[in-house]
């Protein structure tokens, strides 16, 4: 059979003989991850499961990313839990002190996700880690105390929709803006159950912090994993990331897919997805003048150093609009370190940012940039739903880095290159 | 079989209007479920009597992977989940955690809120007594009956431990 990326990748990891999508393969997991409002639940499943060890203490990561540093007494008790099974199991890979990033920019950063990995999380976007050629895909708690046990899972073989990149890309248009128009056009359950996988000329002239990104909305259009084939550029970060083995992926020619989604890239401009679902994207042209309240810079999608680097190009020697909070969150130390060497933080902070640590914080409404009933977010977070950042009468439009940082300076969404 | 009132809500509702994040600092069933739905408007579980069934439209359950939204449902007393159609990872999440979750597609628009519901899940028959109507739905796939059969996720994998 010839295989997509996601049925190639499926079967590294299982014994079964992968003969057609919808059939249901039993995989060995190459890391399990959760977080530290996943984690709780989950180490309540294992243990309930009378299990005394974990597979492979190497192969799970604990990352205390979504409420910390703790926001409250119930988070700093969530995090105690995960603390003391870390501490129990000898986990390895426990995060949660200066250490700790937003997981999905921490993992790859640090090798322990990579190419032809079969990753499981406890975190719905786990697929960021098919931008690296990984098979990755978010699952509940007790899904994941069963993989901590047994070391492995069982998967549906998604079938596959095939998304052609063509073109160039344009000023200001990047991996995210590609994603949302994906989004946009195959509509938030348009790949429910299925894979995406991206191809065409402009994914080899995408670095590998644009796969991820894109890679980590995938599940906003309801999808299984984001996949990129893996070329000499994943390999170089690869390497960087210390890791060894890894070689070149691509699907077999002739594999089937499902639908063929063709994007001219050329034709592009910054995309918007307006209030309240990831799908409702428009050029953003078609929402100028939108007045916002707050900027949030950072998370797994948007948090990396490409994107610190995207944001500071425009805020440089410029300032923040009065009324406007523009809340930076690089999304590692050491993202958080490399611009800071680089002078980046204190462009930001000369532009009247506030610069704070790594978290998920307001992505989820959890802290650090909460919004009041009728206040206005833009974010280069991955979900705009009601309530998301905080008062059920607030709003949040998803973007890139350099029209957040934009429309910061303007007090109203623009496109950077309007200013 | 299972026999309540229908509580409809649209479609895409997401996890965040489930059970949202700033209430994901315990994992207490009852507390979670005191607080079900209230992303979607405060104060919506006040309306729901234990054993009322959810009836929902397409993608229920899309956004995050927390398992705290099924559970959220639970604790609320809902034990029947009928939609249109469900996101992937609550689907699962859903059979893990014993929620039960019934596919019927465009006969969802069979049920309006308010109408008493009788639901068969063995047959997979749903009896609108308030319209008359009688809905079909898919039978529950049959690797995922293992597991219920098993009496879900934690037991399978007591099992497979011991094998």
């Amino acid at each position: 059979m010839r295989h997509t990326l996601a049925q190639k990748i499926l079967q590294g990891r299982t014994s079964e003989t992968i003969t057609q999508d919808g059939q249901i393969v039993r995989c060995k997991v190459s890391l399990v991850l959760a977080n530290d409002i996943t984690a709780p639940l989950a180490i309540k499943s294992f243990n309930k499961m009378d299990a005394d060890t974990v597979f492979d203490k190497d192969k799970i990561a604990l990352v205390c990313d979504h409420f910390t540093p703790n926001k409250d007494i119930d988070s700093a008790e969530q995090v105690k839990v995960v603390r003391e099974f870390a501490k129990a199991h000898n986990i390895t890979h426990y995060y949660e002190g200066g250490d700790c990033g937003v997981e999905h920019a921490l993992l790859p950063e640090i090798g322990l996700v990579g190419p032809g990995d079969v990753v499981v999380g406890a975190d719905s976007h786990t697929c960021t880690y098919g931008g690296l050629g990984a098979f990755a895909t978010g699952m509940g708690s007790t899904d994941i105390a069963a993989a901590m046990v047994l070391g492995e899972t069982w998967f549906k073989v998604p079938p596959t929709i095939r998304v052609v990149l063509n073109g160039k890309l344009p000023q200001y248009v990047g991996g995210k803006d590609i994603i949302l128009e994906v989004i946009g056009q195959l509509g938030v359950s348009g790949a429910l159950y299925k894979a995406l996988e991206f191809a065409g000329p402009v994914v080899s002239e995408l670095s590998i912090e644009q796969r991820l990104c894109m890679a980590n909305m995938a599940i906003e259009a309801g999808g299984k994993a984001g996949l990129f084939p893996v070329d000499a550029k994943t390999l170089a970060y690869a390497k960087a990331a210390g890791r060894t083995g890894d070689v070149e992926m691509v699907a077999d020619e002739g594999a089937h897919y499902e639908r063929e989604l063709v994007i001219d890239c050329s034709t592009l401009t910054p995309r918007v997805a307006c209030p309240h679902l990831p799908d409702n994207v428009k050029p953003v042209d078609e929402v100028t003048g939108v007045r916002i309240d707050q900027s949030i810079i950072g998370s797994c999608t948007n948090g990396r150093i490409e994107d610190m680097r995207e944001a500071a190009a425009v805020l440089k020697g410029r300032k923040v609009a009065k009324h406007v909070r523009c809340i930076v969150l690089p999304a590692t130390p050491s993202i958080w370190k490399q611009a800071l060497k680089e002078g980046l933080l204190e462009i930001f902070m000369d532009s009247g940012c506030i610069v704070g640590p790594p978290t998920c914080g307001p992505c989820l409404g959890g802290h650090m940039g909460i919004l009041a009933a009728g206040e206005r977010s833009i974010a280069t977070t991955n979900r705009n739903f009601k309530g998301r950042m905080g008062s059920l009468e607030s709003e949040v439009y998803l973007s890139n880095p350099a029209v957040a940082a934009a429309s910061a300076i303007a007090g109203e969404i623009i496109h950077p290159g309007k200013l | 079989m299972y026999k309540g009132r229908a509580h409809k809500v649209g479609a895409h509702i997401d996890t965040d209007a489930i059970i949202p994040a700033r209430f994901l600092v315990t994992t207490d069933t009852e507390v979670l479920g005191s607080n079900c739905m209230e992303g979607l408007e405060a104060g919506w579980v006040k309306r729901v009597k234990k054993g009322d069934i959810m009836v929902a439209g397409e993608n229920f359950g899309c956004g995050s992977s927390r398992e705290h939204a099924p559970l959220a449902i639970i604790g609320a007393g809902i034990p029947v989940v009928v939609a249109h159609s469900y996101a992937r990872i609550f689907y699962r999440n859903g059979f893990n955690m014993g929620l039960i979750l019934l596919e019927i597609g465009d006969d969802v628009k069979k049920i309006e809120d308010g109408d008493d519901l009788e639901v068969d899940v063995i047959k997979g028959v749903i009896k609108n007594i308030t319209s008359g109507d009688v809905i079909k739905t898919s039978p529950v796939p049959p690797f995922m009956q293992e597991i219920l059969d098993k009496g879900g996720l934690v037991n399978y994998v007591k099992d497979r431990k011991k094998a």
